[in-house]
């Protein structure tokens, strides 16, 4: 894929709140906070980072891969992945209806290119992420593979299973990123069970950790993710805290946990969308 | 006085070496073939594959969940993961991973599950599940295969190793007797009839064929007729076999190491009930626990041995 300008990529990112708001909108349900705090991230890694083909393979030999374990953010990775050619935006219009490829939470059962395990259900992604890291190393396969996790998620015990064995495996071909927003359905993180100092548990882990400061500032999470890429193949699993704000890019959405789950009405659509333009066309 | 069996053994084992020596021999075949174990290599019988290919193994520590998702990961790339552990922590434990990651993802993961049931013995409730068919059944996508002896477990893991999508495959711990070929070809979904018979079927599957196959014995001694049945597969089940013999005999026993509720028993009685309703009796745990004790000693107080089988059998024929 063609490298493209920053402010081609800013453009990428504003269609991409777009599409999120429209889709979550026209169901009346889905989850907008978290995909618009993460379109910075969406966009650096599916137009940028990743060295990966949209012709979509599920075995991904030889490509970089990402997995999604935070599926409630499936908004966000569809327009990505549609916007990116993995198939048609136009399909945009189908997320979670009935007969959809695009299932409320991210499945391989419908066949939709770019999925390569169901998530939905918290605490699964690293896990799968390492499997399939791993299997590269078995297969001399030298790309990455990347996976997003939510901050709240990392209340699932699971995880923790996985960061022992990541480190405990050397599995340094893994860039795994948190969506550091603070915040989860039932409110703040801190409120609902404290994750406390994040760095110094996963580096007490064993892992490098990558702190990227502004996650939505398109400039920083690319160099960030830079760094990250940087930071593989040195004998440690990679941990970047992706520090977001969940609902950015619409005024009244943003920094807090009610848009966790709830969709805009018609007025707070057109209100949002106000904030947005429409760069590469509505699907 | 001696029983006249139509099968015999000459010698016992457990069948998790089945599983163990299959492993290693589908490992040889083919090199995508991985392993993975929480802290359970040696009551897995996996060690030998862990000594022969060290970089295809994975130790993943007491952390069930992790190890499943990691085999579901592993899958993509190629590779064709026999994940190991004992059957409650191989299902109970990690039935949300085995839904999401394995089943609905639809991985090639193998699900090795050993001390299933009872026999299990000593050790204990917590750790004699009972109910690992009937959730395992339930999963779309998911084969569910139950094996019987040594043999016949060995030769189960030979082709799930062959077979493309997940498998949990279901063996235990006490050592058991080898009555089936050493040389037999296992078809998954192919169920096995092992004794003719006209008067009722017994179908069994796991360590009870042999029970199955004791009780065939009695019930001749006294003028029935048994048909018995080997049910290795409890999904797909193959429902034209079980048809087919009950239609002959008019009635059914089923046999099993696992709760009444949910298990092979359950299974046939839709396939009954769909297609000719006949007389069904259950061997199987009646919606209870287990408890310590040796294995022989387990099989009889929970009605689980050949004469449990037997009164069944006479049971299902008063009711024809």
């Amino acid at each position: 894929m063609e490298k493209q300008s920053i402010e081609q990529l800013q453009k990428i990112c504003t269609q991409l709140r777009r599409d999120v708001l429209r889709m979550v909108h026209a169901v009346q349900s889905g989850h907008p906070g978290a995909p618009l705090g993460c379109a910075e991230f969406f966009v650096s890694l599916y137009f940028d980072i990743l060295r990966h083909d949209p012709n979509f393979n599920m075995d991904g030999k030889d490509e970089d891969l990402f997995f999604l374990s935070n599926g409630h953010l499936s908004a966000g990775w569809y327009s990505v992945l549609a916007r990116s050619g993995y198939f048609p935006v136009e399909e945009l219009k189908t997320f979670r209806k009935i007969n959809s490829r695009l299932q409320g939470h991210p499945a391989t059962e419908e066949g939709l290119p770019g999925i390569r395990v169901a998530s939905g259900s918290l605490g699964q992604g690293l896990s799968v992420a390492l499997g399939a890291a791993q299997a590269k190393k078995l297969n001399g396969d030298d790309k990455l593979v990347y996976i997003l996790l939510g901050d709240g998620e990392l209340q699932e015990g699971q995880v923790w299973e996985a960061a022992m064995y990541a480190a405990h495996y050397g599995v340094d071909n893994l860039i795994a990123t948190i969506d550091y927003n603070g915040q989860q359905i039932d409110g703040p993180t801190e409120k609902v069970m404290d994750l406390k100092n994040l760095k110094a548990k996963w580096e007490a882990f064993g892992w490098e950790v990558n702190e990227i400061k502004d996650g939505n500032n398109l400039e920083a999470v690319l160099e960030g993710l830079k760094k990250a890429k940087s930071l593989s193949g040195k004998g440690k699993p990679v941990m970047n805290l992706l520090y977001t704000e969940m609902g950015y890019g619409v005024d009244f959405m943003v920094g807090t946990h009610k848009w966790h789950g709830s969709p805009p009405s018609d007025e707070q659509l057109a209100d949002a969308l106000g904030q947005l333009e429409e760069t590469l066309g509505d699907y | 006085m001696s029983l006249d069996l139509k099968f015999t053994y000459t010698e016992k084992k457990d069948t998790r070496s089945g599983f163990g020596d299959g492993f290693l021999e589908a490992g040889r075949k083919n090199p995508n073939i991985v392993g993975l174990c929480a802290d359970l290599i040696g009551s897995l019988k996996m060690g030998a594959f862990q000594k022969e290919f060290p970089d295809r193994f994975f130790q993943t520590g007491i952390a069930e969940a992790n190890m499943i998702g990691l085999a579901a990961g592993m899958t993509i790339g190629g590779k064709i993961p026999f994940a190991g552990t004992f059957a409650n922590f191989a299902t109970g434990r990690v039935y949300d991973q085995i839904r999401q990651s394995v089943a609905y993802s639809d991985k090639n993961v193998k699900i090795c599950a050993s001390h299933a049931g009872l026999t299990l013995g000593e050790d204990g409730a917590t750790h004699q599940i009972l109910e690992d068919l009937g959730m395992m059944k339930m999963l779309p996508h998911m084969t569910v295969i139950n094996p019987c002896d040594y043999n016949q477990t060995k030769a189960a893991t030979l082709a799930i190793a062959e077979h493309e999508g997940p498998v949990y495959l279901r063996f235990g711990r006490p050592s058991w007797p080898i009555f089936t070929p050493a040389d037999q070809k296992f078809e998954i979904g192919k169920a096995w009839k092992m004794i003719d018979g006209k008067d009722v079927t017994i179908f069994a599957t796991g360590h009870l064929v042999w029970e199955a196959v004791v009780a065939e014995a009695m019930l001749r001694e006294e003028g029935i007729h048994a048909e018995v049945i080997n049910i290795h597969t409890i999904k797909p089940l193959d429902e034209e076999a079980i048809l087919e013999s009950v239609k002959k005999t008019g009635c059914a026993v089923s046999a099993e190491e696992h709760q009444i509720n949910g298990g092979l028993g359950d299974s046939i009685a839709q396939t009954l009930s769909r297609h000719n309703p006949a007389p069904l009796e259950y061997v199987g745990v009646n919606d209870s626990f287990g408890e310590s004790g040796t294995p022989t000693q387990l099989l009889e107080k929970y009605g689980l041995n050949a004469e449990n089988i037997v009164k069944a059998a006479k049971r299902a024929l008063a009711r024809k």
